[in-house]
């Protein structure tokens, strides 16, 4: 086999791929299927899932953020806007005073400039942002890809819970919040 | 900042705009000037190359680069350590992991620190797989500008496995950002070691094919061989590294010879040479390589010892003062980076040699006394990625 | 088959009414199915992918979708440019397709001209494509055309001498030059004295028809020989300046030409409209025999795409240097051979 001239040889590689993409069960098999046998997906008919760590869009747990602004500060883009203000909530039990809490008022992400780096979400000491693998959020306008508070807070049902990690490994797995 | 005279100003400016002749049709002294234009098919992106034909012999060839100039040596001195890991993964944007790996371990040596041992194991894998997704889309590229159409689906269609075991771990297939000053943003999760050794038989099947489909074909080695041959001391003097130089004999791999904080010494591969310099060589020499590489990640999925991922590293990262030169063999050629920093939370300033940037400026001499054809087979075998250039 | 129906049409009713438009579907019907059976799937297939499925079922449509979108473009005069030559180079190149067509028989009596001189005239007709290609690459005004033009020009004179030489293999073995004799050669010869399956010439003319296929390619300006249309460095050559209808025009060209080039072959090689064990003179042919060639032309154009997806191309020396130094003295031996084999066997 190995005197054949090279050119005959590379036909023989096309013309397998060719059979199996044409007939993926096999020869035994002359059914032609090639959307079995295509190592292609015919998106949007059919979907591939993303591993969950993908980067798809960042979600916002609310009830843990408390506006301290590192991510804005840590983004390299500057796309995060956070504005909040400073209010009294009910002691922790009877007769203590009442704490001050940061309040968020506005929690906005530009995805028209984010770089889906991770950095806000590394560095959120409080857990509150998380990475979902969704990746259909596609707008016709521009400003529709300023999620807001809201729209951050629906994705969280995104979220897909954090997997085990490999024989070996001393990381502990991280728990996502679910309310 | 010195004081020219607005007519010095202008003189320098007319001169420039004269070198950027692009409605030139026929000069009839030294022959035709074809402009193979930042737009074009062949050229990895925007690279302009003006070429001086006699015919369609070249006489002379310049390569114009900057077209793609982004700016990242200046970007760096005012982002912090973790936002430049994030930019520096564009630099060659398909072998990605392997741009943070030299600034994160320059860092490391100003800092003083070091990486547990899995962080540098799952570090060099990462490393390798990353020269695996750019180096086989070379395999396929190279044949596409000798005139194959079909090969360079074969590498997207492979090159696809190694991608999703990236995505997998790090979350990006394209821009991973996960190297850390210290160690690794995260572990690996279950199953991927099992999922990457099939993803690598996929890879060593792909080079099999290529072997037969490009490598033994009559056509490409007549198109190849002996084209575009650089002897190894104009190669050293020129700069070139990588995968270059080894093909034109010189034995030099920095993972072997100056080894910096991968764990290269733990595992028995091979470094690969060709005697003859042209552009087969070039193509055989990084088809062996990738073989290689799926060897060496092989064996360290069979020996990643347990442990920390990261090291005990303050939550903000202030650099102390210093300067430190850290190259890689990364899958282009040698990537450097001088970080020098005045201990502040941004370095002062750094310094990225490129490997492309080096590899092209051998350009005009190897583009002499060649036919039109050879000019697009002899870059290809070159592999430059814009981005390397220019920065 | 114009006597079954028992018509008998005037001489200009016969050419205008009846055999241009067969002679049109005859030369477009074959190029879109080559290509959508080959351009669109076959090379899909052999890289692992789909290709076009979205236009209508399976992607079939896809060329209508292709030929509306090219009718509705711009018409682009580069302002350099020779506006006549210009605008005639397609129509250089098509007419010369469209006049090979009319010597390949079909069946017994359903072809369109029994010329005496067939293959004769075919050859020296399809030589016309050159300056059609000529006329685009140099009236482009633009210097990536005119390397492509140049190009084209060596290339494909030098691949006319082994395409015209392994014929004429065919020529001597046939002792005619009339495509319907050909046929019928085939037909009733026989090998070695058994006269079961006829002699289709490929078996004895099988370097001839190495030889032709070779040519063919080159003819084509198909890989490994598209060094005129050298897609990665020159932006398709002598084509860079058309858009639109006269891209379309030498689109529907270039594949009308594989689609006749690949019914020549198999009429000359492979028996053309006859299958064994059914008498060639019978009225069977002339209702099955299109069918047959038609499915003969499809086997070898997919010779033609096959080695198309999988070959890098030549340089244009060693295009040159394999035609002259190596195609045509093969091809002279081969013709002294088949004469000593024909007068000594």
């Amino acid at each position: 086999m190995s005197q054949l001239p090279g050119i005959l040889k590379g036909l023989k590689v096309t013309f397998r791929t060719m059979m199996k993409t044409l007939f993926p069960g096999g020869l035994l098999k002359p059914i032609p299927k090639p959307s079995e046998g295509a190592l292609t997906v015919q998106y949007p008919h059919v979907k591939e899932a993303p591993p969950p760590r993908a980067r798809g869009v960042i979600a916002l747990h609310e009830g843990n953020c408390t506006a301290c602004m590192l991510c804005a500060r840590e983004c390299p883009d500057w796309c995060i806007y956070i504005e909040g203000h400073k209010e009294l909530a009910p002691p922790r039990r009877e007769g203590g005073k009442p704490r001050q809490v940061n309040a968020l008022d506005r929690f906005d992400i530009d995805f028209s400039l984010c770089m889906f780096c991770g950095i806000c979400v590394e560095v959120c000491p409080f857990d509150a942002l998380f990475w979902t693998p969704e990746y259909e959020f596609s707008e016709l306008k521009l400003a529709d890809l300023l999620h807001d508070k809201e729209r951050l807070g629906e994705w969280m049902e995104t979220v897909p819970d954090f997997e085990e990690y490999e024989d070996g490994s001393e990381q502990k797995v991280r728990k996502v919040p679910r309310s | 900042m010195s004081i020219t005279s607005e007519s010095d100003q202008l003189a320098y400016i007319a001169s420039q705009a004269a070198d950027a002749r692009v409605n030139v049709e026929v000069e009839t002294d030294e022959g035709m000037t074809l402009n193979l234009g930042p737009q074009h098919p062949a050229t990895h992106g925007t690279l302009r190359i003006i070429v001086k034909l006699d015919g369609e012999k070249v006489v002379a060839a310049e390569p114009i680069m900057g077209y793609m100039h982004r700016g990242y040596e200046k970007l760096t001195e005012v982002r912090t350590y973790p936002q430049v890991t994030t930019l520096i993964n564009r630099i060659d944007w398909l072998g990605s992991f392997a741009n943070e790996v030299p600034f994160i371990l320059a860092a490391e040596q100003l800092m003083e620190v070091e990486a547990p041992p899995r962080a540098q194991w799952i570090r060099t894998i990462l490393f390798e797989l990353s020269r695996i997704a750019n180096v086989c889309l070379f395999l396929g590229d190279m044949a596409v500008q000798i005139g194959a159409t079909t090969p360079v689906f074969y590498a997207f269609r492979d090159r696809e496995f190694v991608l999703n075991q990236i995505e997998r771990v790090t979350g990006g297939r394209f821009h991973p950002n996960f190297d850390r000053i210290g160690g690794l943003k995260d572990d690996l999760p279950k199953g991927w070691i099992e999922e990457t050794r099939g993803a690598l038989n996929r890879m060593q099947a792909f080079c099999d094919e290529m072997e037969e489909l490009v490598l033994g074909n009559e056509i490409f080695q007549a198109r190849t061989r002996g084209i575009g041959t650089i002897p190894s001391d104009i190669a050293l003097a020129y700069g070139l590294s990588g995968a270059n130089l080894r093909a034109s004999g010189v034995d030099w791999d920095i993972r072997r010879d100056a080894n910096v904080g991968l764990v290269y010494d733990q595992v028995d591969w091979k470094v690969w040479t060709h005697p003859d310099g042209d552009s087969f060589a070039r193509f055989w020499v990084r088809l062996q390589e990738t073989r290689e590489a799926c060897n060496i990640i092989d064996q360290l999925l069979g020996t990643i010892p347990s442990g920390p991922i990261m090291a005990k590293v303050p939550r903000i990262i202030k650099v102390p003062p210093g300067e430190a030169y850290v190259a890689t063999e990364n899958p282009l050629g040698e990537m450097g980076f001088y970080v020098v920093s005045k201990g502040d939370l941004t370095p002062f300033r750094v310094k990225i040699r490129s490997a492309s940037f080096s590899n092209m400026s051998i350009a005009p001499w190897v583009l002499k006394d060649v036919f039109v054809p050879d000019i697009i087979s002899i870059l290809a075998s070159l592999y430059f990625i814009l981005g390397d250039i220019d920065r | 088959m114009i006597d079954l129906l028992a018509l008998s049409p005037a001489w200009w009713q016969e050419t205008f009414l009846i055999k241009v438009p067969i002679g049109l579907l005859a030369v477009l019907l074959p190029a879109g199915t080559i290509v959508y059976l080959y351009l669109f799937k076959a090379i899909s297939f052999m890289q692992s992918r789909l290709g076009p499925m979205e236009a209508g079922p399976y992607g079939s449509l896809q060329l209508l979708a292709e030929v509306g979108k090219w009718i509705q473009k711009e018409d682009i005069f580069p302002s350099k440019a020779d506006k006549f030559v210009f605008a005639a180079a397609p129509f250089v190149v098509l007419m010369s397709t469209f006049l090979l067509v009319v010597i390949i028989p079909a069946g017994p009596d359903a072809l369109f001209v029994d010329l005496d001189a067939g293959i004769y005239f075919a050859m020296a007709v399809s030589s016309v494509s050159v300056i059609g290609i000529l006329m685009a690459g140099w009236s482009s005004a633009n210097k990536y055309s005119l390397l492509g033009g140049i190009r084209a020009a060596g290339q494909l004179i030098a691949y006319e001498l082994p395409l015209i030489l392994a014929v004429v293999g065919v020529v001597i073995q046939a002792g005619t030059m009339n495509m319907q004799g050909i046929v019928l050669a085939q037909a009733e010869g026989e090998i070695f004295g058994w006269g079961g399956i006829g002699n289709p010439f490929i078996l004895t003319q099988f370097i001839g028809f190495v030889i032709f296929m070779i040519a063919v390619q080159a003819e084509l300006t198909q890989a490994p020989f598209d060094m005129p249309v050298a897609e990665s460095e020159l932006v398709t050559g002598y084509l860079t300046e058309y858009s639109g209808i006269r891209f379309l025009l030498f689109f529907i060209g270039e594949f009308a030409s594989a689609g006749v080039f690949s019914a020549i072959a198999a009429v000359l090689f492979f028996g053309g409209w006859y299958v064994p064990g059914i008498d060639p003179a019978s009225q069977l042919f002339n209702v099955i025999g299109p069918l047959i060639l038609a499915g003969k032309m499809m086997v070898i154009a997919f010779l033609i795409f096959w080695f198309r997806f999988t070959f890098p191309r030549f340089r244009e020396d060693q295009l040159q240097r394999l035609a002259w130094k190596f195609l045509i003295p093969l091809s002279l031996a081969n013709i002294a051979l088949t004469g000593v084999l024909k007068v000594a066997v």
